[in-house]
């Protein structure tokens, strides 16, 4: 299968402080894959050099383009939709507002509004909620919104950064459900970073351990899931 | 009962510009954190433009449209060739610009077309109507043009693709650029349509004021009191602060020439409306810091 996202040597940098030393990893189209590591390990960051929202060295090929470097406005132009850490909403737009802003570099106008009643089938409860501003959600509705938001760019890929965060179980459960669903139905490509290592390993096919800026281990989320390592210290048995 | 009804209209006419100043001055904070107190001599510059255009032979409206234009393309340009290399800048740095931004803009006025004060033409016909004694024309004119103004900006913003990207750009400009929307083009817009906005208050006021190019010194600093009375981060309650401000001036005005009618005692008159108008804001900032329209916004640190 070709890869959609490949990431080589990828080196990122806060003021003078280096956060990823050689990050490198595939992406196949189609498919789900997982970074996981401790707090500050570099999730996050990987996630953000990818869209250049800090400074970064190394290469970022998507869809076969080389988009190292470009404005992250023109990247994400290339159909990569990024959910950043803590419900990434405009929270004094409404639902709806939200919704449209997303949609606003497609050039197929016509079909926004089928793209809104799909993301709805997904989300209900958002339908209820259209005019109402984004702030005033409940929190796992927030997330919810996040990730509706993403769909209505029509991506290839999703970046998702903990999704889970803060969320009752039971949400989380639902909001993984539904980003399985996406998945499958819209053949949407998942990268997805998250803390809960053991849900995040039962939705992926794919697996990366980051440790200090480095990728540690990598393979198929069923091998990664019985290393005894990985076991150990991030699932907890 | 008449002297007080048109020192209303009057206060509206006024009002009606702070809102236009304070608006363009709203514009600009809730975009990049500034105030840009430059606004003003930008707007003194743009009424110029439309000065010039006039002398030339266009017609006032003609002159009108072309001179927002321009102040809009001055606008964009100012952003993108000044402020753009200032983005990551300390504060007081901006600041400093801004103030350089003033006194050039002050004395290129200057030393174009010089500092002698100059009468400006109403578009307004002489003839009034209906409320003839209460409102003079171009008072009215004022009003309606300003509103005009307003509105169509209050569509832009709330109804169009463009207008909802800037908001969002405003709000969060982050999560904008992961949206896709170019959030340093939408600043030079913003500041683009605040020149354009400013142009229209300088070109509405310079009949009343005369134009010179110290003439809007004053009315930037009542349209920073109807912002602050606003809610600095609420372009809404900037426009409505501009009205309230310009009807209390005149409102402490006619309130000190009655008293001195009655009592024969002079206590305010129109030399300290400005004043009196200031200490009200400083009361109602003192009362509600945010201002009568604005949020308190809760900071982590």
């Amino acid at each position: 299968m070709p890869s959609l996202l490949e990431v080589k040597a990828l080196k990122a940098y806060y003021g003078q402080t280096q956060a990823l030393y050689d990050v490198g990893f595939d992406l196949a189209e189609g498919g789900i894959t997982t970074l996981l590591g401790a707090n500050g390990a570099g999730k996050t960051t990987t996630l953000r050099a990818i869209c250049n929202m800090v400074r970064t060295e190394g290469a970022v090929r998507f869809a076969g383009k080389d988009v190292t470097g470009k404005p992250t406005e023109e990247i994400v132009r290339q159909r990569i939709a990024h959910v950043p850490e803590g419900r990434g909403t405009f929270t004094t737009l409404t639902v709806d507002e939200n919704l449209r802003i997303a949609a606003y570099t497609r050039k197929d106008k016509g079909e926004i509004a089928a793209e809104r009643d799909r993301v709805f089938s997904y989300f209900p409860r958002l339908k209820e909620r259209v005019q109402q501003q984004a702030g005033t959600l409940s929190g796992g509705e927030q997330q919810m919104l996040a990730i509706a938001r993403a769909l209505m760019l029509k991506p290839r890929l999703m970046l998702l950064d903990e999704p889970s965060f803060g969320l009752a179980p039971l949400v989380v459960v639902e909001i993984f459900r539904i980003l399985h669903r996406i998945n499958e139905e819209e053949g949407v490509s998942i990268l997805l970073v998250e803390q809960n290592a053991a849900l995040a390993l039962e939705l992926a096919t794919q697996a990366y351990v980051l440790e200090t800026g480095r990728v540690v281990m990598s393979g198929p989320s069923a091998v990664v899931k019985n290393d005894e390592n990985v076991r150990k210290s991030y699932l907890g048995y | 009962m008449e002297q007080f009804l048109q020192q209303l209209a009057s206060g509206l006419a006024n009002g009606a510009i702070y809102a236009c100043v304070a608006l363009a001055l709203v514009m600009i904070y809730v975009s990049t954190d500034h105030i840009n107190f430059a606004q003003g001599e930008m707007a003194m510059f743009s009424t110029y433009i439309s000065w010039q255009l006039m002398t030339w032979g266009l017609s006032f409206w003609v002159a009108f449209v072309l001179a927002v234009l321009i102040s809009f393309a001055l606008g964009v340009l100012i952003e993108r060739v000044i402020l753009r290399p200032l983005h990551n800048a300390p504060v007081l740095s901006v600041v400093v610009v801004f103030i350089g931004l003033l006194a050039i803009c002050n004395s290129m006025a200057g030393a174009i077309w010089s500092y002698l004060i100059k009468e400006f033409p109403s578009p307004f016909p002489k003839s009034s109507f209906g409320i003839a004694g209460l409102i003079g024309p171009h008072q009215l004119g004022v009003v309606l043009v300003t509103l005009i103004v307003l509105s169509l900006l209050f569509v832009f913003f709330r109804f169009t693709p463009l207008g909802l990207a800037m908001r969002a750009a405003a709000q969060n400009p982050q999560m904008a650029r992961l949206v896709g929307v170019r959030v340093d083009w939408m600043l030079a817009l913003g500041w683009g349509l605040a020149a354009a906005v400013g142009a229209v208050a300088g070109i509405m006021v310079a009949h009343i004021v005369y134009l010179d190019p110290n003439m809007m010194g004053g009315i930037l600093l009542y349209a920073f009191a109807s912002a602050l009375v606003g809610g600095i981060g609420n372009p809404g309650g900037a426009v409505i602060g501009g009205f309230i401000v310009g009807v209390l001036e005149n409102m402490v005005a006619f309130a000190g020439n009655q008293i001195e009618k009655v009592t024969g005692i002079y206590i305010i008159g129109n030399g300290e409306k400005l004043t009196v108008a200031l200490i009200i804001v400083i009361f109602v900032l003192t009362v509600r810091p945010a201002g009568l329209f604005g949020r308190v916004v809760v900071k982590r640190v």
